[in-house]
């Protein structure tokens, strides 16, 4: 039975049946090297007395301890409740209100939605540099003003330590307020036109429409905004550094900062690396039930 | 689809019509201020900036500050301007981006038309990956580039690009993918051809419009990445945002906002000019890396 090119098609076979896991293992090697073992490693060191370079002396949770006791990693962690929070709000707030704009079948939309778009294809740092500058009360937006007679104004927030954390805002508004337009657009148009109709039709108002049966069916898409966003802004680290550098003194700190600088420019890689976990464990927070969701539904 | 079945139902007065575009041309205004103002004042002396008025056109329009910035300006120690940046970050951006979209066409297709257990398991692994704060990760890769004798250098930043970049090009293909009709991957599988063969002749040929999402995407991302370049690149080796942060932030002589400024628009000129040409596929991008499916 068992010719030479039997065994030969045999081999093929199982060579088509291995193929497509032989195909996708060299990637999933680089991600459990890469990802899942370089958080193990970082988590490991977290708990060790690393300073300039890994050691590895163990000393519990000693990192965690003195983090939490560092002044500059609270004004992070506040930084980082006033930063997420308005931008989250105000970029959904905006988003939303130019989505159904935009969707009023409005003349020139394929000229205004690029024009919103357009920041999220620019990089952080020049978003900062442009936004640095417009700020500067020496030459920007104040000195403007004063230029055109409005002596009494004053706008500024990025050398006021209370309110610089708000240019940040309002920078990273403008960069990703467009995006989430996009998001709530491609929302709405994928709403049945019939219901709207017929709701019309038994006299429902704009604002009943909206209210009652529009904003309902875009929950997915506030959903995705409110997942997209959060991790965004607990990852900001380039804006921060374009804009503000962390200050007036530190005072704009972010935990993306506090890490780099504790552990690349400071010397303690223990606490820096306890503070890369904290930042891992509020996204998985937020990210592992979402695309636990998402691809169980798919299934 | 015909235009009339997207538009939405909703009708209006002509009086809210009016205040609709007034919203609208404000907010357009706000979105091209800043970068307006930026590209203005690029073209002045650097007097007319500190001294005048940031609105105003320039009244001696001038390139010098374009050529300073591109060839002449002091970036960190050596007065190159930024020009090797801007090459070394195209010579980073461009093999991270074709290595990281060729393998994640192979997993998108290897996920969606030959099922096997764990697929969604290792898929989620990966998917996770997108959204991990790289912060996690910097001090264990700053050891492996340290001991692949690859730290600071610019393949030491392409391997980096393109580990991170896998996730997110594997969810691109994986969900256009999920949609092209297996029983055609079925029936070519029938009639005897291979694995590669299917993926050549039959996934390829109408993956177009996806391959563009991934490589604008991929490019946008690289080429605007900070984090990275500022800790795994050294002095010369350095990508464009690290150079023009260098140049923006750098505390000695006169600020020479007028070069930084053209700088700046140098750094955002690449990804500007892809989100122009195809502002489309960028827009899929996007709905494509925020709903997942």
């Amino acid at each position: 039975m068992a010719t030479t090119t039997d065994t030969g098609a045999d081999f093929r076979t199982r060579l088509q049946e291995w193929l497509p896991k032989l195909v996708l293992s060299p990637s999933l090697a680089i991600m459990l090297v890469f990802v899942y073992g370089f958080i193990a490693f970082t988590i490991y060191l977290s708990f060790t007395d690393s300073r300039m370079l890994p050691s590895f002396g163990w000393v519990g949770w000693d990192n965690y301890d003195r983090l939490f006791r560092v002044r500059e990693w609270n004004v992070a962690l506040t930084n980082l409740a006033i930063f997420a929070s308005l931008y989250i709000v105000i970029c959904t707030l905006i988003g939303l209100t130019l989505a159904i704009l935009l969707d009023q079948k409005i003349r020139g939309e394929g000229v205004l939605r690029p024009i919103f778009l357009y920041p999220m294809a620019l990089s952080f740092i020049v978003t900062g540099t442009a936004w640095k500058w417009f700020l500067d009360p020496a030459i920007g937006l104040e000195n403007t003003m004063h230029l055109w007679g409005w002596e009494s104004f004053t706008f500024n927030w990025i050398k006021d330590r209370e309110m610089a954390i708000y240019t940040i805002v309002i920078a990273a508004v403008w960069q990703s307020s467009g995006f989430v337009m996009a998001m709530f657009l491609a929302g709405l148009r994928g709403i049945d036109n019939e219901i709207l109709k017929a709701a019309q039709m038994d006299g429902a108002s704009n604002f009943q429409l909206y209210r009652r049966i529009i904003l309902p069916q875009l929950r997915p898409a506030f959903l995705s905004a409110f997942v997209i966003l959060s991790h965004l802004a607990i990852k900001s680290y380039d804006l921060v550094i374009a804009l503000t550098g962390g200050g007036p003194g530190n005072a704009t700190a972010l935990p993306a900062t506090f890490m780099y600088s504790y552990t690349f420019t400071r010397n303690q890689m223990g606490i820096g690396a306890a503070s890369a976990v904290i930042m891992l464990m509020t996204i998985a927070a937020i990210m592992v039930p979402y695309l636990y969701a998402e691809l169980r539904e798919k299934k | 689809m015909a235009a009339a079945s997207t538009e939405t139902a909703i009708r209006s007065s002509n009086v809210t019509r009016v205040f609709i575009y007034l919203v609208l041309l404000l907010f357009a205004l706000f979105y091209l201020l800043p970068f307006g103002i930026m590209l203005v004042n690029s073209l002045k002396p650097l007097s007319e900036i500190t001294g005048g008025n940031m609105i105003a056109l320039p009244r001696d329009w001038t390139i010098a500050p374009w050529l300073s910035a591109w060839s002449t300006a002091q970036i960190g120690v050596e007065p190159t301007g930024l020009r090797p940046y801007f090459i070394n970050s195209i010579v980073m951006a461009v093999p991270a981006v074709v290595l990281s979209t060729v393998v994640g066409a192979l997993n998108g297709y290897v996920l969606t038309k030959w099922h096997f257990r764990g697929a969604t398991i290792i898929f989620g692994l990966l998917l996770f990956s997108c959204f991990i704060p790289f912060q996690i990760v910097l001090i264990p890769m700053a050891r492996i580039l340290g001991l692949l004798d690859i730290a600071g250098t610019t393949t030491g930043l392409i391997l980096v690009h393109f580990v991170y970049g896998i996730g997110f090009t594997t969810l691109y293909f994986r969900n256009y993918y999920a949609a092209f009709p297996t029983e055609l991957v079925r029936a070519a599988q029938i009639d005897g051809a291979g694995f590669f063969q299917i993926f050549w002749r039959i996934m390829l040929p109408s993956s177009g419009p996806i391959i563009a999402v991934s490589f604008i995407w991929q490019f946008t991302n690289i080429w605007n990445d900070f984090l990275f370049g500022a800790s795994f690149a050294s002095g010369g080796g350095a990508p464009m945002t690290v150079a023009l942060n260098n140049l923006v932030n750098s505390s000695t002589g006169v600020r020479e906002y007028n070069v930084h400024f053209a700088g700046a628009i140098m750094a955002a000129a690449p990804t500007l000019l892809v989100y122009i040409v195809a502002g489309r596929y960028f827009v899929r991008g996007l709905m494509a890396g925020s709903v997942k499916g």
